[in-house]
């Protein structure tokens, strides 16, 4: 990359923005096709049952239905939901499109009507009655994996999905030689992704061309049309897929659900368009879920804080049937339990749990939130533990810079990185120190202030192709257009990550154009080549960077062209303010548009080189990058309700080089709340029946604007050595680092109480009840008024604690 | 998302409503400002048959001062409530209760009377209320009768409102001199809705409370005054102590609820916590200290 | 059963024939093709769907199109005829293109449309001010602190502008 540059690094104002803030942006539902009807799934209310019968006479017979479906009438013709994982004695767990005589979670579509309109869909749906015979629903993920528990998938023996070890080191020596062992318990609850936009579907089948046009809500078009054409047995080539502007995806989008299928086949067999949208309560219940795991976790530590060997038994709760991606996100939890440290032994078995529930999947994150919050967490326990420092003990145990490339004994080798500076910054940033001081002097007055520090690393930039289901390369083609504008065709797909402005950036500084000169197209498998989606924050690591390779083949193809015309050595070109300029000698420079329209009319193109001004690269990452930062926040606990409240937030994330800082800024900001949502509001839970009783935003709370204080975000720059343009990924890293920095906080807080860990989400009865279980502190005398009812409430305490016991 | 069909009618005055109630009876359902009722049909938890909308009547929407009192019609909206410099200046506790409602949007849409005559057992409204001892005015064909707040909440979701009655108008009393009021909310963080909100009332006289109501929302299947509380604040001294100690009683002979959001025993407990910041709150008012 | 009503959305006024129980937000959206306003829930809490009603935010998803009859409805396509803006884009659509208010976009009018509300309110919001007012608007991307720059600077322009 350029030392100096124009564009790239520079916090340019999205290209994508004037649309949408007008208002004339189309998302699924905003799109209306001729003769277009509209779908409606019936959806089961039992967690485990049998079907018995559907009766969808007085449905069918309803004004403006078109007609009733069930998977009866799609026997052989949609083959089962797809699920790209790959381990070893993995069970089955098929999921039909629509149920097959047996319903296994809440939220499993038994029917779907079609109708011509929204409303009268909506009243045909209530008359079509399904007869359910309830089954034992299997809710608790332990209880699932123990003997006895009824077994959600016959032929199977039990409900374990899959057992996954791995062991790196000498675990036995560690343990044998540790001064201290720290057992813990930590879980992760199961979330729901929340974006904005529901998922829908539209598809159009034209009879004529025999095509097949599918727009969805997604963030992998072209896997999405891989497998459509699979599971409807189309032939691929008359299969296209658009992603019209996706309202986040945060990994809920990246998959095949069975609504996209049915809605295809539909379009396909009614010949009339079709429309789907998802209402927010299917949201909740039948769009995938995100974490849900138990982790049982064992360290061996010597006396001065270092880290020897750590043991990890987790259980990760897979819901009823795999979604895409499903049993492979606890093997990225698997991956990343070193986090930013040296340990030189760990041993770790995931088991997976088959529930009664919706499945878990790739939620922002996927698998390494989980990863490092447990890590994190451990820290903070051993600190404790050893009475030391939580920022003292992790600069104990990191790796020095010089020894990256670094291999953890979970055989993932760190690109690069300097933690010490970052945790230094966070530190200095934040005012540690002062904080600390603070901290004494405020519990003295019995106020209880929390200082919790993390510091992460995780993977993006998915992947090199050897560690990727799908592969993980990414495409781009750039072509140049006659008239000098310039169109980036790219495999990724974004959804509100600003690419079509930062790609824009990369296009104009290598062709010396404005970002206004350069288009880029992504969400249309018609238009754009094969690639991969946007996910696990690899859009410009793999994507971006393939788009820059193409970009430079141009850049040199169109050297080698003014270099024939002019005589000069084409390494000795400038690209600039739209011409190609010489070095040396000004008379051996031409405009680009004469440069452009040589390679067009090409009549004067060096021998054997190929007309026209288009460029395609498919990039392979050698390996996946390893983003790293440090995060300081503070919280202050209202010791009267349990309140936790969040009073500072300091961010020092390292992305390698970054294209846009506005838009890093953004997913940094956007990445943190969404943790925050985790640590403090967020959960879904289901009741013993596998009811979703959260299952609508009257229950389930999400930040609102109001939950965060002024954010402080700052940047190291450690370039990844794993693409050119050195950058690593950012779309998660706020969402990896800032779970643990809150809870670790609050635990800070509840220190004086005797409190070691505390469960996420952190809600107010909860630590109201840790306040109260433990022994009061010990604090200076306040007054008299407000000192007594201290006391009254210890043996209010009491007396809860004697009516439990009756 | 869609509501069931219905037969829309929108009465142009209370006379015509009062015909339209008596026709089609239990099978309609009034609708105010819609933000109780619109949710619960969009989801399908109710279907009326018919909607009557009190949107196009005339004459129930003022907020206006009538011999020591201030009268406010029941079409009223929160936010109207919220920003009203009449209710700010004579009875404050009222626009900070419907300023703790919902948000901005819900505000701008919702009603004063819609909001009392659902009865949600977590709306801030019906603490305001009782700490006020208002008075709620229901007509109908057959006249007016007068109830008293305290009357008005039978139990969840349920009020004296008769088969017929149309809820009309609030009256609550103005604001007196060495008076102070407060109302003090733990929200559901996400609904918004109350888990426990408190609203206090006190009149001091020579450092004494002469006058002590207070309104507890969220913690019981009914609004209620927390009497207990009152009485033992009644004619006593106002500091801290006896309010810590009298507040700790809020809760008491109440079967409180429990949901997911809170049990019984922290809503008990916060029922306390929130006496005790409403009425420290309304005292200093009351004592003219900015708070 | 279909009841007429008059509206005057974005300035021009309309007249249509409604099924009673049709909601605003699918009469402006299905019935007038203004497809800006979104939908994002079914109860009241995301804000997507937040129009202004003769100047005040609501949610066109908990009203009825029939309650409007009469009203005066600004949508997102129409908030840049708002305050003068000579056709161009409201001040308070400028500040999230430059400060980048939005990235996925889904919320963005909603919120664009509160904070429209808010100024016409209140000049010279604090962040706490800001904060409090989009309290009703959801958004899943931006974690809020570039809104709340957009509508500080938004508020700057219209001061601005105003002198």
């Amino acid at each position: 990359m350029a030392t100096a540059t124009k564009f790239i690094g520079k916090p340019l104002k999205r290209k994508e923005d004037p649309r949408l803030i007008q208002g004339i942006a189309h998302y699924v539902d905003d799109l209306v096709l001729a003769g277009m009807l509209h779908a409606g799934f019936v959806r089961s209310p039992h967690a485990h049952a049998v079907v018995k019968s559907i009766d969808s006479t007085k449905a069918q017979s309803a004004p403006g239905v078109v007609g009733v479906f069930t998977a009866e009438d799609f026997r052989g013709q949609i083959g089962i939901v797809p699920c790209a994982a790959q381990l070893p004695d993995l069970k089955g767990a098929p999921r039909p499109v629509l149920a097959t005589g047996r319903v296994r979670f809440v939220g499993e579509a038994v029917a779907v009507v079609v109708a011509s309109d929204r409303y009268a869909l909506r009243d045909a749906m209530d008359l079509v009655e399904v007869d359910y015979e309830p089954l034992t629903p299997v809710v608790d993920p332990e209880k699932a994996i123990s003997k006895n528990a009824p077994v959600l998938h016959e032929p199977s023996a039990d409900n374990v999905s899959f057992r996954w070890e791995l062991e790196g080191g000498d675990v036995k020596r560690a343990f044998k030689q540790a001064d201290k062992v720290i057992r813990q318990r930590i879980l992760n609850q199961r979330l729901v992704p929340m974006a904005m936009e529901p998922r829908g579907v539209l598809a159009e089948y034209k009879r004529g061309e025999k095509t097949l046009t599918v727009w969805s809500s997604t963030q992998i078009p072209h896997l999405l049309k891989t497998q459509l054409a699979a599971m409807l047995g189309t032939p691929e080539h008359s299969v296209r897929v658009i992603t019209p502007e996706v309202g986040g995806g945060f990994g809920s989008k990246l998959n095949v659900y069975p609504e996209e299928a049915i809605v295809a086949h539909l379009a396909m067999r009614l010949g009339h368009p079709v429309k789907w949208m998802e209402s927010r309560r299917e949201n909740f219940v039948c769009t995938i879920h995100g974490r849900d795991q138990i982790a049982d976790v064992e360290a061996a530590v010597s006396k001065d804080g270092t880290l020897l060997g750590t043991k990890w038994r987790i259980i990760a709760d897979l819901g009823a049937y795999y979604q895409l991606l499903t049993p492979l996100v606890p093997t990225l939890t698997g991956l990343m339990l070193a986090g930013s440290y040296k340990v030189p032994a760990i041993k770790i078995e995931i088991i997976g749990a088959l529930t009664n529930k919706m499945a878990t999947d790739a939620y922002r994150g996927a698998g390494r939130p989980e990863a490092t919050y447990y890590v994190e967490r451990l820290m903070d326990l051993i600190a404790a533990e050893l009475k030391m420092d939580p920022a003292e003990i992790r600069r104990k145990n990191f790796p020095l810079p010089k020894e990256f490339p670094y291999t953890t004994p979970t055989g993932v080798a760190y690109d690069s990185a300097n933690y010490q500076r970052s945790l230094d910054i966070a530190l200095k940033k934040s005012g540690y120190a002062k904080l600390r001081k603070e901290q004494a002097a405020l519990r003295k007055q019995g106020r209880y202030l929390g200082i919790g520090v993390s510091t992460y690393v995780e993977i993006c930039a998915m992947g090199p192709s050897s560690a990727m289901p799908a592969g993980g390369w990414e495409s781009a083609t750039v072509r140049v257009e006659p008239t000098g504008k310039v169109t980036i065709l790219t495999g990724a797909s974004p959804h509100g990550q600003g690419q079509e402005t930062s790609f824009a950036q990369m296009g104009a500084e290598v062709l010396g154009l404005t970002p206004d000169d350069v288009n880029v197209v992504h969400g249309d498998t018609g238009a754009v080549p094969y690639g991969i989606g946007t996910f696990g924050s690899r859009g410009t690591a793999v994507g971006g960077t393939a788009a820059y390779m193409s970009l430079v083949k141009l850049r040199d193809k169109l050297a080698k062209i003014v270099g024939h015309l002019t005589g000069e050595d084409p390494k000795n070109f400038v690209f600039g303010g739209g011409s190609i300029s010489s070095k040396s000698s000004a008379n051996k420079s031409i405009s680009l548009g004469e440069a452009i329209g040589a390679a067009y009319t090409a009549k004067t193109l060096p021998q054997g080189m190929e007309p026209g001004l288009e460029a395609t690269t498919f990039f392979e990452p050698t390996n996946f990058t390893f983003p790293f930062g440090a995060h300081v926040c503070v919280v202050e606990i209202d010791a009267e309700t349990g309140g936790v409240r969040l009073l500072k937030y300091v961010a020092v994330d390292d992305c390698g080089n970054v294209l846009n800082p506005l838009l890093v800024e953004g997913q940094v900001h956007g990445g943190i709340v969404q943790s925050v949502g985790q640590a403090m509001f967020e959960e879904a839970v289901y009741d013993e029946h596998g009811q979703l009783i959260t299952g609508e935003l009257m229950d389930y709370a999400i930040p609102r604007a109001d939950a965060m204080p002024w954010m402080e975000t700052h940047r190291t720059v450690t370039p990844s050595p794993v693409n050119p343009l050195g950058v690593k990924g950012v779309g998660e890293a706020g969402t990896i680092g800032a779970t643990p920095a809150i809870i670790n906080a609050v635990v800070d807080a509840l220190a004086p109480f005797g409190v070691r860990h505390v469960d996420m989400p952190v809600k107010r009865e909860r630590i109201w009840k840790l306040m109260r279980r433990k022994a009061a502190p010990k604090r200076a005398p306040r007054a008299a008024a407000k000192a007594k009812p201290k006391k009254k409430s210890k043996s209010a305490a009491r007396r809860r604690t004697s009516r439990r016991a009756r | 998302m869609i509501p069931a069909a219905f037969e829309y009618h929108a009465p142009k005055n209370l006379e015509e409503a009062f015909r339209l109630l008596d026709r089609h009876g239990d099978e309609a359902k009034l609708l105010a400002g819609g933000h109780s009722l619109l949710p619960m049909m969009k989801l399908r938890l109710a279907a009326p048959r018919f909607v009557i909308d009190l949107g196009r009547l005339k004459g129930l929407d003022y907020i206006r001062e009538e011999q020591g009192h201030m009268v406010i019609g029941a079409m009223v909206k929160h936010a109207e409530i919220e920003h009203s410099s009449l209710l700010r200046a004579k009875c404050p506790l009222l626009p900070e209760a419907a300023a703790a409602i919902g948000d901005v949007q819900v505000r701008n849409r919702g009603t004063i009377g819609g909001s009392l005559a659902h009865a949600d057992p977590a709306a801030d409204y019906p603490a305001a209320i009782l700490g006020l001892d208002a008075v709620m005015e229901l007509q109908s064909n057959s006249g007016s009768r007068t109830v008293s707040a305290e009357d008005f909440f039978v139990d969840m979701l349920t009020t004296q409102l008769r088969p017929g009655e149309i809820l009309t108008q609030i009256r609550v009393p103005v604001i007196g001199k060495g008076s102070g009021t407060a109302y003090c909310k733990l929200p559901q963080l996400a609904s918004g809705y109350a888990v426990v909100g408190v609203a206090a009332r006190v009149t001091l006289a020579n450092g004494k409370l002469a006058q002590v109501t207070i309104g507890v929302t969220g913690v019981g299947p009914k609004a209620y005054r927390a009497e207990n509380v009152e009485n033992a604040l009644r004619g006593k001294k106002a500091s801290d102590k006896s309010v810590a100690e009298a507040a700790r009683h809020a809760a008491h002979g109440i079967d409180a609820l429990a949901d997911l959001h809170a049990s019984a025993d922290y809503r008990r407990e916060m029922a306390g916590v929130f006496t005790r910041r409403a009425l420290a709150l309304a005292i200093a008012r009351a004592a003219g200290k900015k708070a | 059963m279909s009841v007429e009503i008059q509206v005057r959305v974005n300035g021009q006024p309309r007249q249509s024939t409604v099924e009673p129980r049709t909601l605003l937000v699918h009469y402006l959206r299905d019935v007038l093709g203004l497809t800006g306003t979104h939908v994002g829930c079914e109860t009241s809490l995301c804000g997507a769907c937040t129009v202004l009603l003769d100047g005040r935010a609501v949610k066109s998803c908990t009203m009825l199109a029939v309650q409007a009859d009469g009203a005066n409805i600004t949508t997102i396509e129409g908030v840049s005829g708002l305050n003068g803006s000579n056709g161009g884009l409201h001040p308070v659509q400028e500040g999230f293109w430059e400060k980048h208010g939005l990235q996925c976009g889904f919320c963005t009018p909603g919120m664009i449309c509160a904070s429209v509300e808010l100024l016409s309110k209140n000049p010279n919001p604090s962040e706490a001010e800001i904060r409090h007012a989009l309290h009703g608007n959801l958004c899943r991307c931006t974690g809020y602190q570039k809104i709340v720059e957009s509508v500080r600077y938004a508020a700057g322009k219209m001061k601005a502008r105003k002198r």
